[in-house]
């Protein structure tokens, strides 16, 4: 008999149940789909490496799946809420024909338990379907091979997906079974009509206000944007925040006031159909919702800002990469090495071999050849060497600027020795690399330098003074700036500092630091460069390696493919949290907005039932209630889109040398597909709920 | 004298073939141009139901209604709501103003609804809240203003678009009898020097007595019909008390 009525409830219901199905569909499918990452097509066709790191993924996705739950949970839960509280009546009339509290719990429990079964299972369906298009994304990320398709089902996603799942419906059984058991009869059979105090802003002080808030989010705009130089510590980062949630919160509490001010004035806009009536249907509820649309807002922004830089990020790593990985190979040791050291850790005195010592005496080259490294594998070799002299150190080169460098940036090491090279050695690498080479004069020499923060401390110093002297002979820069360029190979714009001196520069013997060789592997395919790397640094059966473990040889290097790898599982990671996280963010806030505007429906039917009386037609009724939940839906997403304009370019600046403005557009727009298709469904969801509530009979 | 309102002897039955309830049984009746009827009965006689089918919320089962000239019977969809925006007003007994809306949004609302110019809105509501002396309170809002001025900005509301009808529901249903009186002078001030058509529901004899005629039902079938013609108010009332005597139990409790 409950069951029966459960059942006959829920398809009367079915329009109120929307939007709490739709949240719980889309909320299962998600956390299927992010779940079943490790069993998806892509991940099984990556390599080695790739896939050690999507193992860290995995563990991240699973401590942040911890923390979507319970956002989840607590949205479940509100969603609930809603649904009981406009069901206050129906629970009075059982109650009234004798039904005990338990009983009501038990119809609950097992509507509860109904639409728990039903949304997971749909949930599920799509999330297996969802994840097969996201394998595709993967499968781009990775660089997987994806020309065959196989359609893949993860168990252990989907037990998982379920038992999380359960203990949230568990946790709304008990909030529902406690929501009843406090309801009294009385305020269950007049919950219906409660009249509400319309308070009414004064407009002036509206109007006030919201110039005051406007002026203070542009204030914040400007700071991250236009004055973004001065915010180089985190604390002075507080200041933009707080500003701008304050200025949030006022536009949101003013807006509504503002807007009704400027167009009262307007007579022939104002008095027009049902204008009138919407905005101050709008006037009315944004009081009442200033909070939430503040919330919601800021949800959002950070939604919209996530998603389209941390996709951007993506992309320009990737392209960046291009650019920082020019060889297949770098390969480099230390040259010069003593008879003996203090053991840092045992403070020993250990002595190097003999046979050390000779391979440090000598190019990488020689390391190789001797060790029975077949050199046909390598083509477009350089070889270079790189000195470092103990009196020209960083704060050498910083000259007269040493002093306030050191009050900006009291932390860095300033007495490490320069890395140094000849122009002719550059220029050879230069020309590898695809850089600029240089032509340098006897007293001249070239910073070269990549890395933002450093090139700034670096080029002000040169500006200020760039004289050193060095063996009795001054120096100076040829520009007043760093230029762009490296020797090491890495995942991006890492250079701190190298520099080029000229080929007449008298280096001594002990100034030599590193031998150092750069080449690409004499191959065409990918597996073929793959094979003759594993016999460089293979660590397996590699016949080069072992003899030069034997010998107790250090032979580092940078090889393309480890640091493409590394690379792209980092950029990944930080995508597929964020896009998972944004995600259920945009969920979140679009479902609260949406129960909002239905919990407002409620109220809302008297005042369109009125329309109607005085002689509104449907056609202007349904054109009322869309303008009116569309603007409550598009002010806090405009809001957002313009906190995110500002957001972004914060982002950009910060991670200047990660991500970049031109690959910002598809990321933009992969993001507004995003959030156009899950706001878009609950703006839907909610018009057509709030149609059916203010056109339900009055009882 | 021209009919405004032609009722030609309609039916409105509820319910299906084996279980048939009916609500209007054969009423037929006109009313003028100017003149201001009361409906009375008890309730359950169909006298809400017959105020339905008039202002076109309900439909008849058959007969005529025709209003200025125009067989409302025979209006459907947009036409009929087009119709019932233009040529007919409503006064309702909870007011059903928009308590978002200050008094002037109110009465404009009915005129903005028809689209009609921004400027002449202005000047008419001017012109009506004069009329109503509801000019001071035009920038309040429904909750600051007592229950009789809300039933007058609904009676603003309700002629501002010069009906050919304005039909009330139980006007004074919700006020004290002070208010009550005020309103009814109101009406009557409406009728006499606007020139306006009413049409009344009430099952209050003292409400029913500054109506010039008064038609009682009973049943679904026209009881009584009684016109003022020249008593006094009071006359009318004591007559009025009459009929309901006549009428039985059902209206007993009302006096």
């Amino acid at each position: 008999m409950l069951f029966k009525l459960s059942i006959k409830n829920m398809k009367k219901s079915f329009k109120d149940f929307a939007i709490y199905f739709l949240t719980l569909v889309l909320g299962v499918a998600i956390f299927y789909m992010f779940n079943s990452l490790d069993s998806q097509q892509a991940m099984l066709k990556v390599s080695e490496s790739t896939r050690e790191l999507i193992q860290v993924m995995i563990q991240m996705l699973g401590i942040v799946s911890v923390f979507i739950a319970i956002i989840l949970g607590f949205l479940i839960v509100y969603a609930n809420n809603f649904l009981i509280n406009r069901r206050k009546r129906e629970f009075g009339i059982y109650m009234t024909l004798g039904m005990g509290k338990w009983q009501i719990s038990k119809i609950i429990l097992l509507e509860t338990i109904l639409v728990g079964l039903l949304s997971l299972i749909v949930g599920i369906f799509v999330g297996v379907f969802g994840s097969q298009f996201m394998s595709i994304l993967v499968a781009k990320l990775f660089e997987a091979d994806m020309s065959e398709f196989t359609f893949v089902f993860s168990q252990d996603a989907c037990i998982k997906t379920c038992i999380y799942f359960a203990v949230m419906f568990l946790a709304v059984m008990v909030f529902n079974t406690l929501t009843i058991s406090r309801y009294k009869l009385i305020n269950l059979l007049t919950a219906v009509k409660k009249n509400e105090k319309v308070k009414i802003k004064n407009p002036i002080l509206s109007v006030l206000i919201f110039i005051v808030s406007a002026c203070i989010l542009g204030y914040a705009y400007w700071k991250v944007t236009g004055g973004i130089t001065e915010l180089n510590s985190a604390d002075k980062m507080l200041q933009p925040i707080i500003m701008g949630i304050i200025g949030t919160v006022g536009v949101f509490w003013s807006l509504s006031g503002f807007i009704l001010r400027v167009i009262q004035t307007r007579k022939s806009i104002y008095l027009k159909g049902t204008n009138m009536f919407v905005l101050r249907q709008l006037n009315n509820k944004i009081n009442t919702t200033v909070a939430s649309m503040s919330i919601i807002c800021l949800m959002l922004f950070m939604t919209i800002s996530v998603l389209s830089s941390s996709l951007s990020l993506q992309r320009t790593m990737a392209k960046e990469l291009e650019e920082m990985t020019p060889v297949d190979v770098n390969l480099y040791k230390t040259a010069n090495l003593p008879e003996s050291y203090e053991n840092y850790y045992t403070g020993k005195t250990e002595y190097y071999t003999k046979e050390q010592i000779e391979d440090s005496r000598q190019p990488v080259s020689y390391t190789l050849e001797t060790n029975g490294y077949d050199m046909n594998n390598l083509k477009d070799v350089v070889e270079i060497l790189i000195y470092t002299i103990p009196e020209w150190t960083m704060e050498t080169s910083l000259g007269s600027y040493y002093e306030e460098a050191k009050a900006q940036f009291s932390n860095l090491t300033y007495h490490v020795p320069e890395s140094i090279v000849k122009v002719s050695d550059y220029n050879k690498i230069a020309s590898l690399y695809g850089l600029e080479g240089f032509q340098l004069a006897d007293d001249e020499y070239v910073v070269l330098c990549d890395f933002d923060s450093m090139k700034n401390l670096r080029d002000n110093a040169l500006k200020v003074d760039s004289t050193v002297e060095i063996n009795g002979k001054e120096y100076h820069s040829k520009y007043d700036e760093c230029k762009e360029g490296f020797i090491y190979m890495s995942t991006s714009h890492t250079n701190t500092g190298v520099i080029v001196v000229p080929d007449t520069f008298e280096f001594k013997e002990e100034w030599k630091e590193e031998y150092f060789l750069a080449a690409n592997y004499n191959a065409e395919t990918e597996e073929e460069k793959r094979e003759i790397e594993n016999g460089l640094v293979g660590t397996g059966n590699s016949e080069f390696y072992n003899s030069i473990s034997e010998k107790e040889i250090e032979l580092d290097g940078f090889t393309k493919i480890v640091i493409v790898e590394a690379s792209k599982g980092l950029a990944t990671i930080i995508v597929f949290i964020s896009i998972y996280l944004g995600i259920i963010f945009l969920i979140a806030s679009s479902a609260i907005l949406a129960l909002k505007q239905l919990t407002e429906s409620t109220d809302n039917k008297q005042r369109y039932t009125i329309l109607r009386k005085i002689g509104c037609d449907e056609k202007m009724i349904n054109k009322a209630l869309f303008r009116q939940i569309a603007i409550f839906f598009m002010l806090p997403l405009i809001l957002a889109i313009i906190h995110s304009i500002f957001g972004i370019q914060f982002v950009l600046s910060a991670m200047t040398g990660l991500a970049s403005t031109e690959e910002l557009l598809p990321s933009i727009i992969a993001t507004a597909a995003v959030i156009g298709i899950v706001y878009g469904l609950y703006f839907l969801a909610t018009y057509y709920g709030s149609k059916n509530i203010i056109r339900e009979e009055e009882n | 004298m021209s009919n405004v309102l032609e009722v030609k002897n309609i039916e409105k039955y509820y319910g299906n073939k084996s279980n048939l309830t009916k609500a209007i049984a054969g009423i037929t009746f006109n009313v003028g141009k100017g003149e201001f009827v009361g409906i009375m009965g008890a309730s359950g006689s169909g006298k809400t139901t017959l105020l339905n089918c008039i202002s076109t919320i309900d439909r008849v089962t058959a007969g005529q209604i025709i209003i200025n000239n125009q067989d409302i019977t025979k209006l459907k969809g947009n036409k009929l709501n087009k119709f019932r925006r233009e040529e007919l007003g409503f006064i309702f007994q909870d007011f059903n103003l928009l308590d978002t809306l200050t008094s002037y949004e109110n009465i404009a609302l009915a005129l903005t609804i028809q689209k009609v110019n921004p400027h002449e809105i202005d000047k008419r509501v001017n012109e009506v809240a004069e009329q109503l002396e509801i000019k001071e309170i035009l920038d309040k809002y429904p909750y600051q203003i007592s229950g009789g001025q809300k039933q007058r900005v609904a009676s603003a509301r309700a002629i501002i678009t010069n009906p050919k009808i304005v039909l009330a529901d139980e006007p004074t249903g919700a006020l004290d009898s002070k208010s009550a009186r005020q309103l009814l002078e109101t009406f009557e001030n409406l009728n006499q020097k606007l020139g306006a058509t009413i049409l009344m529901v009430t099952h209050d004899a003292f409400t029913a007595s500054y109506a010039d005629r008064i038609i009682f039902i009973k049943d679904g079938k026209i009881f009584n019909e009684l016109i003022k013609g020249e008593d006094t108010r009071k006359q009318f009332f004591e007559k009025i008390i009459e009929v309901q005597t006549l009428l039985g139990g059902d209206l007993n409790d009302v006096i």
